[in-house]
């Protein structure tokens, strides 16, 4: 049965993952992750989940561990954050080049110097092109969704790649609220194990991570590319499925009020989540606002997104992570390069926010579409604002 | 909506207080988020934590600035610094929960506080009944009584699921005392 609980997403996502019958976790501890296999740990040790538990020294042996016993064929899970992101970076590539359907959670925080805890995108945004399908969820209940979701996506055959579903450190992950945790029994239907073509198997040798010369590489990385082109569309099957089980559908995106905006705010997240508040007060003062909230991140459904985009006159993008010494932030440069060559295309205003754990408020959010819409009467006097930062005034 | 913030210190359980609230609201089938201000964590230091309560999905994921209702559990914070982030907010209507032996009508002369007051000896109660200071569930029942959100069984199955023997016993024991000793008082 269904069960309605009071569940912070780390839990959520636990929950998922023991419905998900997994076989192999590894993880090292890391806040704000900590709590997701901690709470798996115990599911292991009073018998709930038939699975493999391993602790391990690093985050780098983590990925590495379960990417030996995905090869072998099992069904994985791995969670990280932060720092341990940062250092499993290498790895992250041969999970997605040797086609691994690896699922891993990742409690977004921000990176040290100065240690900080506390949330941004900044971990995920420095893992963003490694071949890895990303999902950022904005609610406990998406968190577990898209768990379940994640491993049908991944296990697909003609998909084949991790997925690491992406959601705020603190701000998500220890935020108690309503989760429908979902019937294992209709889990595992929704799930089933699918036959790899190609697992280490005694019986039938062969060999996986080669070594490739430049007369290969280039085509194996281009398969990846071109999985990759495939996975909208299934996510879409994937997403319809579960509905069609479990009775919600998520989408690629989430779009609120965009029909008829003249400015539409892009955000990933929790962010986006609060900033629906800010639209709901901007329309009641009049102004034409909607919201655009990306779901599936890697690979970007880009006509999809155009479809609700290029309607409204400017876009205000807040990016949650800061691309040092680039044009903007890593949401907008997606954004700004999706439309670089048409002839008619909307303005664009970045606006960098919530760095650290800074708290992002409803008023934040009204007063950042109040400076989209100035920009679009008067100009646009700045292209990148660093919202809220001490000491920078833009005369905004 | 009702937005209610927790003022402790570390190893109070003002965490854990503001997660069951919201767990009882949860289990009524009602909207609630419950989640913590983490700083540097340590025992001792000034901790809060915060419950949204309604009957719609809950979309607000920042922290609370204008409470409808202020929990305190140790009378210390109401000095100095620690005063001003606990009336920081505090709006027409506001209630505050305090934990302490002065009567609603002294402390809020004391605090030339204007609204509704609760007091509640919340220490004296978990010395008696838990035999340590730890005076979360007995400002749990002070809260349920006063600001009357949830239901008081709702709180008692919650805690049902978290805690067994005399631990649950002990708890339960404390925030019934709480809920039939709160004082009151309507400024």
């Amino acid at each position: 049965m269904a069960q309605r609980m009071a569940l912070s997403t780390n839990y959520a996502i636990a929950y998922a993952v023991k419905n998900c019958d997994v076989d192999v976790i590894a993880a090292y501890p890391i806040t704000p992750q900590t709590t997701v296999v901690e709470r798996l740990s115990e599911f292991v040790a009073n018998g709930e989940l038939d699975a493999e538990y391993i602790p391990v020294e690093s985050e780098h042996s983590a990925l590495s561990a379960v990417i030996g016993a995905s090869a072998a064929g099992a069904r994985v899970f791995t969670a990280t954050a932060s720092q341990g992101l940062a250092l499993m970076h290498e790895v992250l590539f041969m999970a997605s080049g040797m086609r691994l359907p690896i699922v891993m959670s990742i409690a977004n925080r921000t990176l040290s110097m100065p240690l900080n805890i506390h949330n941004d995108h900044q971990d995920m945004m420095s893992s963003r092109d490694c071949g890895w399908i990303q999902i950022y969820i904005s609610s406990a209940q998406e968190a577990h969704d898209t768990v379940i979701q994640a491993y049908r996506l991944a296990e697909r055959l003609d998909i084949l790649l991790p997925v690491c579903v992406c959601y705020d450190g603190y701000v998500l992950s220890h935020t108690y609220e309503p989760v429908e945790v979902r019937d294992k029994q209709k889990v595992l239907e929704y799930t089933p194990r699918v036959e790899r073509p190609h697992v280490l198997d005694p019986d039938k040798p062969i060999t996986m991570g080669v070594m490739a010369l430049p007369n290969y590489t280039y085509e194996f990385k281009y398969q990846v590319v071109d999985a990759l082109k495939r996975v909208p569309k299934a996510l879409e099957e994937v997403d319809a499925e579960f509905a069609d089980k479990f009775g919600v559908k998520y989408g690629l995106y989430e779009e609120y009020m965009c029909s008829d905006a003249d400015v539409i705010m892009i955000a990933l997240g929790a962010i986006a989540s609060t900033a629906r508040l800010a639209i709901d007060n901007l329309r009641s003062k009049g102004f034409r606002i909607g919201l655009f909230r990306p779901r599936l991140y890697r690979p970007i459904p880009v006509e999809l997104w155009k479809s609700v985009l290029r309607k409204a006159k400017m876009l205000a993008i807040v990016d949650r992570a800061i691309a040092f010494g680039g044009c903007g932030g890593p949401l907008f440069s997606d954004v700004a390069t999706m439309f670089i060559n048409d002839s008619e295309r909307p303005l664009m205003i970045n606006f960098i926010a919530g760095i650290g754990g800074r708290d992002v408020t409803v008023r934040d959010l009204e007063q950042m579409g109040l400076m989209a819409f100035k920009s679009l009467e008067e100009g646009l006097k700045e292209q990148c604002i660093y919202f809220g930062v001490r000491g920078v005034d833009y005369g905004l | 909506m009702i937005e209610i913030r927790w003022h402790g210190r570390g190893g109070q359980g003002a965490v854990t207080a503001a997660e069951l609230l919201a767990s009882a609201a949860i289990m009524e089938g009602k909207w609630a988020q419950a989640f913590p201000s983490f700083g540097a964590e340590r025992r001792g230091a000034p901790v809060q934590a915060y419950t949204r309560i309604d009957d719609k999905p809950i979309y607000n994921r920042s922290f609370i600035y204008e409470p409808d209702v202020v929990v305190v559990l140790d009378p210390s914070l109401l000095e100095g610094a620690e005063l001003r982030d606990v009336l920081s907010g505090l709006k027409a209507g506001s209630k505050l929960i305090v934990n302490t032996k002065l009567s609603p009508k002294s402390l809020a002369e004391k605090l030339h506080f204007k609204g509704e007051v609760a007091t509640i000896d919340a220490t004296a109660i978990a010395l008696e009944v838990i035999g340590r200071p730890i005076v979360n569930t007995a400002m749990l029942g002070a809260v349920v009584k006063t600001v009357g959100v949830v239901d008081p069984s709702s709180v008692l199955k919650v805690l049902e699921k978290r805690f067994s023997g005399g631990v649950l016993k002990r708890n339960i024991e404390a925030i019934k005392r709480a809920y039939e000793s709160t004082l009151q008082e309507v400024a």
